[in-house]
């Protein structure tokens, strides 16, 4: 295990190496001078020439790269150049924001996605796998942007069953702890705070939910039905074992590798999401931050943005992979 | 020799008439043609294409013609779609749209498909260090969730369509490098063509008339089901302002730019919305029904 999970990280290395490089080139390979185009048209010599100094665009490339990767190392992120504030401290509320939304979208998502996988498998060709796999197909082709713009027109508009946009209750805001509010609330034992914050949290990721949902469970069902068809299940069947130990207990174990992968390529996906999810709910993650630095042209918090999201992303993929191993330990020797 | 001769008609007339050579098209076309839902697909995605087509002589007006008196008007007999903030009709620019979403979508991915394809065919044939920095690159780029690499490359080359359009076709190379790659070295090992090498053949004519011909198949299923993405990422990226500007009626730009409207005026969101939904549905469930015929390994 320790050897895999060495070689494993190891791995990470050109990657991790690789993706500085194209952040890095998002201010160096923009065509003509980047503080103009950051600046815009109207820009005088002296703001410009300023900004060239700031982010030390007048060395060459390859040593601006070392000091952007020194300065990474040390954890500094760069200065936001709408709000003169550093990245790296500036960032940690958005990204608490966004760590509350994807995880309450994937528990979503994998509860009812491998659940409802499961019960079409089991009652395959039943009415429930017909509309189940329905509402998958439609699911997977839906633009989350639409399906969030609609949810909030249905639920929030037409029938006023919760709130538009936002995370808190203006008037009674969270005095925030961890920027988690679900936990904040909790731990301040205000309850009736919670609530508002868990009606705020239920259009946003339920939204972000649905494609992984609808992948997860088309995954779910095709393994699970594979699976069912194999010599062990019927022999626990046969020896009279209730149908629900065999689906859950037995079927589901061997059944659950390639729908990991999926969990984790999905939460990619999930954080890909985000960025159009918070835009529409007015949601304050990393998504809405990086959509408001795109609009500003603030492209030092564009390059965190992407970094930080992309990191994550190669963090929970390397995750997927050890779990895999813990779950069935014969990978580790094909690997 | 009669004897022989006779064998011979007896061989000749044992072979029944009705087991005549079907050719593969046409095989797969009936096998494709029993798949209800592909069937579906194929009508919707043919059904856009057309609107596309024919755009500019049924839609009723022009994609750009404002009318300020008849801002954000409901559905109706005159607006079938209503209209939007600045009185255009929803109904023509939805159909002049389904011209921006299937070009976007098409030629990106062709983009896509023919780097790919190419990335990977040298890395699958040449293998050793070649193999080595293809592949990693592939990695890198794949260690982004796919809308944040695209965001990338328009915030390098500044936000149009035709950057839009770019950007969504370098993030598809890597998948299509990766699929490619991996039948080319199973092709490799196939009898035919060391025979081919020990001719003498040289590697090109090796590569694009044996090993390529033969690897296709997967790279057209998979293509059918990238255009289904690439048209959701063109709408996203116009969404967040970063594909095509006004007053192109693309379908992402339309959300976005009715998004403050959801109150009094959701029409103008409801069908621009619909449209992508439905022509994405047609290419995924194309692209399911044409994977069960063309590459019935690729299943789940």
């Amino acid at each position: 295990m320790l050897t895999y999970t060495v070689r494993r990280i190891l791995s990470l290395i050109p990657v991790l190496i690789g993706m500085t490089l194209i952040v890095f080139a998002i201010i160096h390979a923009i065509p003509g001078n980047p503080a103009q185009v950051i600046l815009g048209q109207r820009a005088t010599k002296e703001t410009i020439a300023a900004l060239t100094k700031q982010l030390g665009l007048e060395q060459p490339w390859y040593i601006q790269y070392f000091d952007y990767i020194s300065a990474l190392l040390h954890g500094d992120l760069g200065i936001s150049l709408r709000t003169r504030g550093p990245i790296n401290q500036e960032v940690w509320p958005y990204l608490a924001a966004t760590m509350e939304l994807t995880v309450v979208a994937i528990i979503i998502a994998v509860i009812i996605g491998v659940n409802a996988g499961i019960i079409s498998a089991w009652f395959s060709k039943s009415w429930f796998d017909y509309a189940a796999m329905v509402f998958a197909l439609v699911g997977v082709s839906m633009p989350i942007f639409w399906l969030g713009l609609m949810g909030q027109w249905v639920f929030s508009i037409e029938l006023g069953w919760l709130p538009t946009t936002g995370r808190e209750n203006p008037r009674d805001p969270v005095t925030s702890i961890t920027n988690i509010y679900l936990l904040d609330t909790l731990l301040q034992g205000r309850f009736d705070q919670f609530k508002i914050v868990f009606q705020h949290l239920i259009l946003p990721s339920a939204a972000l939910a649905t494609i992984p949902m609808a992948i997860i469970a088309r995954m779910t069902r095709a393994t699970m039905l594979e699976v069912m068809r194999s010599d062990y299940v019927r022999t626990a069947r046969a020896k009279g074992l209730r149908m629900f130990w065999v689906v859950y207990k037995h079927s589901l174990k061997n059944a659950i590798i390639p729908v990991l992968t999926v969990i984790g390529l999905q939460t990619g996906l999930l954080l890909g999401g985000a960025i159009l999810t918070e835009t529409i709910f007015g949601w304050p993650g990393i998504g809405r931050y990086l959509y408001d630095a795109i609009n500003f042209r603030d492209y030092p918090v564009i390059q965190s943005g992407i970094l930080i999201i992309a990191a994550i992303f190669v963090l929970i993929n390397l995750i997927v992979d050890l779990l895999y191993v813990l779950i069935d330990p014969r990978i580790k020797f094909t690997k | 020799m009669a004897e022989l001769a006779k064998n011979t008609a007896d061989i000749q007339t044992t072979i029944p008439a009705e087991e005549k050579f079907i050719p593969p098209w046409k095989e797969a076309w009936r096998s494709f043609y029993k798949n209800r839902l592909a069937v579906i697909g194929l009508a919707i995605v043919i059904f856009f294409i057309i609107i596309a087509i024919i755009a500019p002589w049924i839609a009723p007006y022009g994609f750009k013609e404002q009318v300020m008196s008849e801002r954000m008007q409901a559905p109706s007999s005159k607006h079938w779609f209503g209209t939007d903030d600045f009185g255009r009709d929803i109904f023509s620019r939805v159909l002049y749209g389904a011209r921006i979403s299937l070009w976007v979508g098409f030629f990106s991915v062709l983009g896509s498909v023919v780097v790919g394809t190419f990335l990977g065919i040298v890395a699958g044939y040449y293998g050793r260090w070649v193999d080595t920095i293809i592949s990693r690159m592939f990695d890198i780029m794949l260690a982004f969730p796919s809308i944040l690499l695209a965001i990338a490359v328009v915030a390098i080359l500044g936000p149009s369509l035709q950057n839009a359009l770019i950007a969504i076709a370098v993030i598809n190379v890597p998948n299509f490098g990766r699929l490619v790659r991996s039948k080319v070295l199973s092709v490799k090992q196939e009898e035919y063509i060391m025979s081919a090498r020990a001719i003498g053949m040289k590697d090109s004519r090796i590569l694009f008339r044996h090993i390529l011909p033969n690897s296709i198949s997967p790279v057209i299923v998979q293509a059918t089901l990238a255009i289904a993405t690439a048209i959701i990422e063109a709408a996203a990226l116009g969404f967040l302002g970063l594909g095509a500007q006004p007053p192109t009626p693309e379908w992402g730009k339309m959300l976005a730019d009715s998004k403050n409207y959801i109150t009094n005026a959701p029409w103008t969101l409801f069908f621009p919305g619909m449209a992508i939904m439905l022509t994405v549905l047609g290419f995924n469930l194309m692209g399911d029904g044409l994977r069960d015929v063309l590459d019935p390994k690729m299943k789940n």
